[in-house]
């Protein structure tokens, strides 16, 4: 045990996911050893993201205004979207390079042992696009675990009544029981340009 | 197959443990309490990852110690691998394949097999019900190691399915069942894999039980196993559409009852491999020495199935010939002096039949010493 705010800032830092006590200790040290500047950079950011984060209010990812970078550029294609779970999945496709059209964040899955229904993703928003724009196809691509297989399984019998729509999951071959952020560039690029219609 | 190196660091007595086993029989002896168990259950939790005496990862690693580190080598046909796992309770284990790290320790499965023969055994004839799905369901994993992965997959979407039931009951009908038909199709599709794979296992399994046992106990009425579903009766064998069907009819059928009560009722979670012995149910019927000869049954069915699939398993025979009279130490020894590679322990020699004196160990003073 460090004494004072040396041991606040390793127990605050400790408390991150991937963060180990060792970890927690190694970072606190190198923030000791920081230039005031870098310190002060990271308390605006940290300053912003506690003042509220703002999300695109067409796919609902992380934004800088009410539309992401993405539902503002013209040259995606907007009869394409892609579903998935979380922030991070948006990034994790960007990555492979192989999208070209638009997403619909849900904010999560299925997940009845923490109280998550339909009700508190957003899948009434993504019906709601669905009616409304030039959407043609629909790529479901949440985790290829219980809980996103769940879900897609789901958005594929509320999909099913449109018509002259197309829905597609994700090809297999991601590992199961994953999270899609974990697959690399090559694996999920393959699984999405092997999508399959359902 | 055979075990040419075991290596342990931490794990349960064991600060350091290294040593080279032959294939035939290796007896482990030592007075009690001086860690003969401990070295095999790290061998059988390679196999199976998991310990054949206790359900959590706690009691495996050294007392004081953060995390235990079992290293195996395994020679099949040949062949050698080397598989080590980092125990660390109340995180996930590492796994590593000569030396390579796997993305999850499930990987090692299927490279070392082993049936182990304890004394805790017993609990297959006279516990649960769920002692009995365990048995059955490690087997299918030895056959075939995607079964890890089926069993995994099923007790989680059950769990997220009775999560839904309990809600919906709590709410007295107002909750959002919408996604239950969901979860029914998931819960039927991951079900039927595993049903339909336990039918094949009994249906294959039975017969060899049957002529273990009367082996063993020559003199006792029949014994048979059969596998009871909670679908009612079902044929000896069954597809995994056939069942999936099965299954969803019967959650229709039940589902008022399950809203009611918010939990699943039917599926491989509720089913019970039934063990008969001549026409009584051997659980609360057998006699001491029954139940023994039945649960011995059991385990040399398991080991005749193994190796009829074409994978000659490991023996590991952890303290049973003193729980076992001369004919019974016979039947067993003869089986046992066959297989490729045994290893058993004894806390005396004397327990231990002729035929299974091969190199010796003994155990004490925190050391395994060639005798
Ligand atoms: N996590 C642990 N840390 C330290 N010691 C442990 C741990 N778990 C078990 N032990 C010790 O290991 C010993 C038991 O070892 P084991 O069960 O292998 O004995 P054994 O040689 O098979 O004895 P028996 O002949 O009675 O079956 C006990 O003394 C117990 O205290
Ligand atoms: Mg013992
Ligand atoms: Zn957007």
């Amino acid at each position: 045990m460090y004494e004072g705010v040396v041991q606040d800032l390793i127990d605050e830092l400790g408390r991150f996911p991937g963060v180990g006590p060792k970890s927690a200790q190694r970072i606190a040290f190198h923030l000791l050893n920081s230039d005031p500047a870098d310190i002060n950079r990271l308390r605006e950011v940290l300053g912003k993201v506690a003042e509220g984060v703002t999300f695109c209010e067409v796919c609902g990812t992380v934004a800088e205004q009410q539309r992401c970078r993405i539902c503002r550029d013209e040259r995606r294609d907007a009869t394409l979207v892609c579903v998935v779970e979380e922030p991070k999945d948006v990034l994790a496709v960007e990555r492979t390079g192989e999208f070209k059209g638009r997403y619909h964040v849900l904010g999560g899955a299925l997940d009845p042992l923490s109280g998550i229904g339909p009700d508190q993703l957003r899948m009434r928003e993504l019906l709601a696009r669905i009616g409304t724009d030039e959407i043609t196809e629909v790529i479901l691509a949440t985790d290829p675990n219980t809980e996103g297989e769940a879900t897609a399984t789901y958005l594929v019998r509320m999909l099913r009544d449109f018509p002259g729509l197309t829905v597609t999951r994700l090809a297999s071959g991601l590992p199961m029981g994953g999270d899609l952020e974990f697959a690399d560039e090559l694996t999920l690029g393959r699984a999405l340009s092997g999508r399959r219609a359902l | 197959m055979y075990v040419r190196h075991l290596q342990l660091t931490d794990f349960r007595s064991w600060a350091q443990a290294d040593l080279a086993l032959t294939p035939g029989p290796t007896v482990f002896v030592g007075q009690n309490g001086q860690g003969k168990t401990n070295l095999v259950e790290a061998i059988g939790y390679i196999a199976t990852l998991g310990s054949h005496r206790v359900s959590s990862d706690t009691p495996l690693v050294r007392i004081g110690a953060e995390r235990a580190l079992v290293r195996i080598a395994v020679v099949n046909e040949g062949r050698e691998l080397t598989v080590e796992l980092e125990i660390t309770p109340g995180k996930a284990n590492r796994a590593r394949i000569n030396r390579a790290q796997v993305p999850r320790p499930r990987e090692v499965l299927g490279i070392l097999r082993t049936v182990l023969f304890a004394p805790e055994d017993l609990a297959l004839v006279r516990g649960d019900p769920s002692e009995r799905r365990r048995f059955m369901d490690e087997l299918l994993v030895l056959r075939a190691p995607r079964f890890a992965g089926v069993r995994s997959d099923y007790e989680r979407v059950l769990k997220q399915r009775n999560a839904l039931l309990k809600t919906a009951r709590g709410s007295g009908g107002r909750a959002d069942i919408s996604t239950l038909e969901v979860w029914n199709g998931h819960l039927a599709r991951h079900g039927a894999e595993l049903l339909s794979a336990r039918l094949n296992l009994i249906a294959d399994m039975a017969p060899l039980v049957s002529a273990a046992y009367a082996g063993v106990a020559p003199e006792s009425r029949p014994a048979l196993i059969n596998y009871r579903s909670s679908l009612g009766e079902l044929p000896e064998r069954a597809g995994v559409d056939d069942l999936t069907e099965r299954l969803l009819t019967a959650m229709t059928e039940q589902r008022g009852q399950e809203l009611e009560r918010g939990v699943s009722l039917v599926g491989p979670h509720r089913d019970e491999l039934e063990l008969v012995l001549g026409d009584a149910p051997a659980k609360g019927y057998a006699s001491h020495g029954e139940s023994w000869s039945f649960a011995l049954a059991l385990r040399l069915g398991s080991y005749e199935l193994l190796r009829a699939d074409g994978a000659e398993p490991v023996l590991v025979l952890d303290d049973v010939f003193a729980e076992l009279d001369r004919r019974r130490r016979a039947a067993l020894a003869e089986v046992a002096s066959q297989a490729e590679q045994v290893l058993v322990t004894a806390a005396v020699q004397e327990d231990v039949p002729a035929e299974l004196l091969g190199d010796r160990y003994l155990v004490g003073d925190g050391e395994v010493r060639s005798d």
